[in-house]
């Protein structure tokens, strides 16, 4: 009798589709682009396994540049399209890739409620502190005196913070990553995935082209000096009291995720088909 | 380190819309790399796994000038594009020399596993050093940093080791990125210097600018 086959490793690079990015040259896109797929080989996961679910702007083009699954969504509404996708298939690895306009401004109370919710997502956000790809408009997390063209003066407005604010609603993993640390962000990608429950992984990537002081973020990230907790109280004192450049896993804690049953009592597709003729 | 780069020409400049003054910390040397760990990285404990790290350092590099060479082929920058790609192939044979040399089919150490001082290899080039409107002369400045890097990760790795054969193997890499930075160095003698206004575009990208 043969033996069954088992399926060879796959590398990351292969998890890498023909399109290449354009994105502009420097742009910190395309390490966490390489971090997906490095995290996708760590965990030896098959790309007809994964799906990579994103709304608009430079970071959500990512689904394209993978060979796993991808729907290319609407603006800000890529955890309502992951949520439903993950609960109708629990089976298949889904990831969420977004930006600071798209996942905090335009997507923002699908924030909220992905975190409350909590079904068994990765929620990767790009965070370059401004809307790249329609030219430089301050986004949430723009800094209040960012002087610029579009904004003379700052906008004078109070930053999001959207780890305490996911910590808050309820995400069952937090953690900062940076996309200057390529292998360092693919473990705490890989560790999201495996972690059950709703992750949020903001990834502080530059855009060097709207935000070219971005490129002296390699000088100021650090590991955080401090060790997972699973108390979100004292991991949001942390987050709120440092400086915003504190790298690693900073809460992980252990809510049973959402998932309603599937198909035992419940209608099917055809049941409802067959509600609607005429 | 001190591989100070030209004020002639490096790629440092964004078509920035905020019009402040990029922060350049590449610009000024060596870029230093952001610390992975935050403890010490223990240290290679036998030949075999020096020879993993040599070949991850090459297999990243090549990675790495695959990408560079992919983003300049779309903005439209083929001969920035050809050079990448050609140091891509130089990296990629390096690693493959590796693997050859040790019987290895892939390298015994995971990916993320490696023990570098920053968070990337020694000689992976750093993404935030390109331009678009970027020339073959910063290309190769680009590299240049990098075989220097390389040749000072091996030559301290060669200082600080306690093991005679990752010493032996230490010196051997450290001479081979010596000879890297010279071939480099005589590269760049024979590229064109960029002019001063290498970077500007009279039809940017950024249109609030």
């Amino acid at each position: 009798m043969n033996a069954p086959a088992v399926a060879a490793p796959i590398t990351a690079q292969a998890f890498k589709s023909d399109y290449k990015p354009i994105w502009c040259p420097g742009c910190g896109d395309y390490s966490v682009l390489s971090s997906f797929t490095k995290a996708f080989a760590k965990l030896d996961l098959r790309p007809e396994n994964i799906a990579v679910v994103s709304g608009i702007g430079c970071s959500s083009r990512i689904p394209a540049y993978t060979n796993c699954y991808g729907f290319h969504g609407v603006h800000g509404r890529s955890l309502a399209a992951a949520s439903g996708l993950k609960v109708a298939r629990p089976d298949l690895t889904v990831v969420v890739a977004s930006g600071d306009g798209d996942g905090y401004s335009i997507g923002g109370n699908h924030f909220l409620h992905a975190c409350r919710r909590n079904v068994d997502l990765t929620y990767v956000v790009m965070d370059n502190h401004v809307y790249g790809m329609t030219k430089g408009q301050p986004s949430p997390t723009t800094e209040p005196d960012w002087d610029s063209k579009l904004s003379p003066g700052g906008t004078g407005l109070r930053t999001f913070h959207p780890l305490v604010i996911a910590l808050a609603a309820g995400a069952n993993f937090v953690a900062r990553a940076f996309s200057g640390d390529p292998n360092g962000t693919a473990d705490i990608i890989a560790d999201a995935i495996r972690t059950p429950g709703f992750s949020f992984v903001e990834i502080l990537s530059p855009c060097v082209t709207f935000r070219p002081e971005q490129r002296e973020w390699k000088q100021l990230v650090r590991p955080a000096p401090v060790t997972t907790t699973d108390d979100a109280a004292r991991a949001a004192r942390r987050i709120m009291t440092d400086d915003g450049f504190n790298i690693g896993v900073l809460y992980k804690g252990a809510r049973k995720p959402y998932q309603p049953p599937i198909g035992k009592g419940k209608k099917q597709p055809s049941d409802l088909e067959a509600e609607f003729a005429i | 380190m001190s591989t100070k780069k030209s004020s002639k020409g490096s790629p440092k400049k964004s078509a920035g819309a905020s019009g402040k003054k990029a922060a350049t910390p590449g610009s000024a040397g060596t870029p230093k790399r952001a610390a992975s760990k935050a403890v010490k990285p223990a240290p290679i404990a036998s030949a075999s796994e020096f020879m993993a790290h040599a070949y991850a350092m090459e297999a990243e590099a090549a990675e790495r000038y695959a990408e560079f060479a992919d983003s300049m082929e779309v903005h439209n920058n083929p001969e920035v594009a050809e050079l990448f790609r050609k140091l891509s192939r130089i990296e990629q044979r390096h690693a493959d020399q590796i693997l050859e040399q040790m019987g290895w089919k892939q390298s015994p150490v995971a990916s993320g596993n490696y023990r570098w001082k920053g968070t990337e290899g020694p000689e992976t080039a750093d993404p935030t050093e390109l331009h678009y409107l970027m020339q073959p002369y910063h290309a190769l400045q680009i590299a240049l940093i990098n075989e220097k890097r390389a040749r000072d990760f091996f030559a301290h790795l060669a200082k600080s080791t306690t093991n005679a054969g990752v010493r032996k193997g230490a010196l051997e890499m450290r001479d081979e990125e010596a000879e890297h930075v010279r071939l480099i160095e005589e590269w760049l003698k024979r590229t064109p210097v960029p002019d001063s206004n290498w970077e500007i575009d009279p039809d940017p990208p950024v249109l609030s600018d």
